[in-house]
């Protein structure tokens, strides 16, 4: 839209309101608007979680008791199962870039859209294609797949479920993942505004790029990895099954080639959702911006190297451990640092303490374990002892779910009323949040205490000595999921009757709180014009409508 | 008596757990601290800061140095793990879906219950005969998985006696989690009786016939292994155990 006229015509209503050419349903289905895009996948993606989510719930009732508490242990198995392909592959590695990254990065960058809008839409409706795949795998053939998300061979060979199915749908996912990945590649390096260069750029979408760079580059690997698992089902073609001279340690190098990564996948955009709340409510610069930037790619690069440490009791040589250890050590510095640079930040700042940054809080808490219990896991004598179990369990959950997840709820209530021009009530938002995060960490905590006691993982039964502790867990679990209910009810509730959003609640410098909430269809009437950093709140950084401003300097002279 | 591998995973643990409380105990800290002592109303003004180059140095460098230090150690004790003493017995494991055989190198053989010598360095030889498992002894800190096609190794030092759970740490199926077994750590003369016991049919307790290659409908070893409680079952079948290491073991085991 180069004419400046027709540009304020399609703006003069919200993106919500737009009449384009097809109305209702198709008004959705069809668009190629990337907050459009960015609500669908929101809408898909809270739905699965929910159902996920569940699928917890029953297996912390099932722990209640030692021996059959509500269920057989066929039913357990398959539930752990699609609890994991549920949360992993269509809740924690979409959740921020396909939602919040959608939806935020061409209006962080200044663009009107995508670099390919349609592409866009396509790798939606991969995405639901890969989780109606999933979901159908659970009613066909030999019933839900039995193999724990990872799909280790020989048994994932064997399983008489359909494990086919569900690997096909998570191979689905990949090329959603992939897709999404190349257009803001492409986005970041083709659509800044003129003015933003690469280190005036939003943490946010500096996380975002380097988190592209994994899914482009890594995700073919475990494409080929599951659909060869398809194929040794099918033909028995023996690459992975012993019985045939093929090699299972290789088929978990492969998996954890991905799927090592893809923990960075989960992570680095919810670090970048971290970098942008914190400024906002300290009303100060970022500590350290380049440091953060650069600990994002640092972090994809070494996060590479690091796959071998999910096998130090495989059975992998002595040596190979020894060098996993020791790059797993090293992925950790960057890690930290971010940490202390986000503290960092609130020094001095003058602090807005809101629902959003209450979140980042226990984000730091939360994720600041996850962390350093990985420290424990790093270090080989002891993850010889901790490895497959509970420990892990407790380890993952503080780092995907308490790292992704918390990240996940802070977003949705940092961006809620831009993305939908409405406003939620705080204090159910405060008290929701706090549910959630007690009941986390009593849920999750207690699973440190299990595993170094010697509780192995994916137990449907478990000997009586550890049931005061599954006990207790289970509580923290029903308490955290009460907080979580309560937050959607209000979030929900706030998306009904809120009352409607200014444009900027927060006092946010990047370039989605220069513009109307929620958004014109094409976000800006012309693309601003970029004179200094993301997070600078002392002086003027942009200049929006730089046209207009040009006439009415040139009518001022005359 | 002291044993190596207990002492360094425990220690290693404690080390790196120690460093991480501190750290976790600053940043939440200073956290609570700065958002308490510049919330707006006590500090209306922030101040510009961007960033302090020294400061991010050295916050980089420590770390740095002490994550070293946690893999040096973790290193160490790994080494410990892998290094089987000479003199150390072995016997063999394979873990099949659900339950563990023992072979002895006198051909005797033992389902699910592992009886060692006190002191003796074991070296289990770990294979699998049909998909993967994980052959793990929590008391004694030690684990390593059963993959069809190879043989894996552990070692330790019954440095306890008594009975000691043994677990599939690696996920295997339906009955994943009845995978059981004991490590019963005798008196050195009592493990020679037992071993140099001519098997008996019952020392192979509700032997192939429950288990070879068929996937049972429900759970297979209910009656046998329900929970470790239960493992008094399997003691019951064999009175020459109950002999050799006496009847107070089995009877605090029904406890
Ligand atoms: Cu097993």
């Amino acid at each position: 839209m180069a004419n400046g006229t027709a540009a304020a015509h399609v703006n003069d209503v919200d993106f919500y309101h737009y009449e384009g050419k097809h109305k209702g349903i198709m008004s959705w289905l069809l668009t190629t608007d990337h907050k459009r895009i960015g609500i669908m996948y929101l809408a898909a993606i809270v739905v699965f979680f929910l159902a996920a989510m569940m699928l917890g719930v029953l297996m912390r009732i099932e722990a209640l008791t030692p021996g059959q508490t509500i269920m057989k242990p066929q039913t357990y198995n398959s539930i752990f199962t699609f609890h994991g392909v549920i949360m992993i592959f269509l809740f924690i590695i979409p959740a921020v870039p396909a939602v919040f990254g959608n939806f935020f990065l061409p209006i962080q960058l200044g663009a009107k859209d995508v670099s390919f809008p349609r592409l866009n839409l396509f790798s939606w409706y991969l995405y639901m294609a890969g989780g109606l795949i999933a979901l159908l795998s659970l009613f066909t053939g030999g019933g839900a797949a039995d193999t724990g998300w990872t799909f280790y061979v020989p048994y994932s060979i064997r399983s008489s479920a359909n494990v086919s199915l569900s690997v096909f749908g998570a191979f689905v996912l990949g090329f959603s993942s992939i897709v999404t990945g190349l257009n803001f590649i492409t986005t970041i390096h083709r659509m800044r505004a003129p003015g933003m260069s690469w280190f005036r750029m939003p943490l946010f979408a500096w996380a975002l790029y380097a988190t592209s760079w994994i899914q482009v580059l890594a995700t073919p690997v475990i494409g080929i990895t599951l659909f060869l698992i398809v194929l040794e089902r099918a033909f028995g073609i023996g690459v992975f099954d012993p019985a045939l001279g093929g090699d299972p340690l290789l088929y978990q190098h492969m998996f954890w080639i991905y799927s090592h990564p893809a923990v960075y996948i989960m992570i680095l955009p919810a670090m970048g959702v971290v970098s942008e709340i914190i400024p906002t409510f300290a009303k100060k610069d970022i500590f350290g911006y380049k440091q953060i930037a650069l600990s994002s790619l640092a972090i994809a690069l070494i996060g590479y190297l690091v796959w071998g440490h999910h096998m130090f009791t495989s059975g992998m040589s002595d040596t190979s451990r020894v060098v996993f250890s020791l790059l797993t050590f090293l992925v950790a510095i960057p890690t930290g640092v971010k940490v202390f640079n986000w503290v960092a930040t609130l020094y001095k700042g003058s602090i807005e303490i809101k629902v959003p940054l209450l979140f980042v809080m226990a984000f730091i808490f939360i994720f600041s374990i996850g962390g350093l219990t990985g420290l424990v896991q790093g270090a080989l004598a002891t993850d010889i002892h901790l490895t497959d179990t509970y420990f892990i369990v407790g380890h993952f959950h503080y780092v995907m779910f308490g790292g992704m997840g918390t990240i996940f709820f802070a977003a949705l209530h940092y961006w809620f009323p831009k993305m939908f021009g409405k406003t939620y009530n705080e204090k159910v938002a405060i008290i929701s949040a706090t549910l959630f995060v007690i009941g986390f960490n009593m849920f999750y905590f207690t699973m440190f205490i299990l595993g170094y006691l010697g509780m192995p993982r994916r137990y449907y039964d478990y000997l009586p000595q550890y049931q005061g502790l599954h006990v207790f867990s289970s509580i923290g679990a029903f308490i955290m999921v009460t907080g979580i209910v309560l937050m959607f009810g209000n979030l929900l509730r706030g998306l009904i009757k809120g009352e409607k959003a200014t444009a900027n609640p927060w006092g946010g410098t990047t370039l989605e709180w220069r513009i109307a909430s929620p958004p014109p269809l094409e976000n800006f009437d012309e693309i601003p014009v970029v004179t200094g950093g993301p997070y600078v709140h002392d002086r003027e950084t942009y200049i929006m409508n730089p046209i207009k401003v040009i006439h009415k300097e040139e009518e001022a002279v005359h | 008596m002291d044993n190596p591998i207990i002492n360094s995973v425990d220690n290693v643990f404690i080390l790196i757990v120690s460093i991480s409380v501190f750290f976790l105990l600053l940043v939440t800290v200073a956290m609570i601290y700065f958002v308490i002592r510049y919330r707006k109303k006590r500090n209306p003004q922030a101040s510009n800061i961007t960033g302090n180059t020294s400061l991010e140095v050295v916050w980089t460098v420590i770390p740095t140095v002490l994550v070293l230090i946690m893999f040096w150690y973790g290193w160490s004790g790994f080494q410990t793990m892998r290094n089987v003493p000479a003199d150390a017995m072995v016997i063999k494991v394979t873990g099949r879906m659900w339950s563990w055989t023992f072979d002895y190198d006198n051909g005797k053989k033992s389902d699910t219950l592992l009886y060692v010598p006190f002191g003796k360095p074991i070296k289990m030889e770990i294979q699998s005969a049909d998909v993967n498992h994980s052959f793990y002894i929590p008391a004694y800190r030690v684990k390593e998985d059963a993959i069809p096609g190879r043989t894996n190794y552990l070692w330790f030092q019954p440095t306890m006696m008594g009975e000691f759970d043994i677990m599939c740490a690696e996920y295997c199926g339906m009955n994943h989690s009845y995978m059981l077994g004991k490590l019963i750590v005798m008196k050195p003369e009592d493990f020679e009786v037992w071993k140099n016991t001519l098997p008996k049919p019952l020392d192979t307790l509700k032997s192939d016939s429950l288990r070879v290659g068929t996937i049972p409908k429900d759970s297979l070893r209910v009656d046998t292994v329900k929970t470790t409680k239960d493992t008094v079952k399997i003691m019951q079948v064999d009175p020459k155990i109950a002999d050799s290491v006496g009847q107070r073991k089995i009877r605090r085991m029904k406890k």
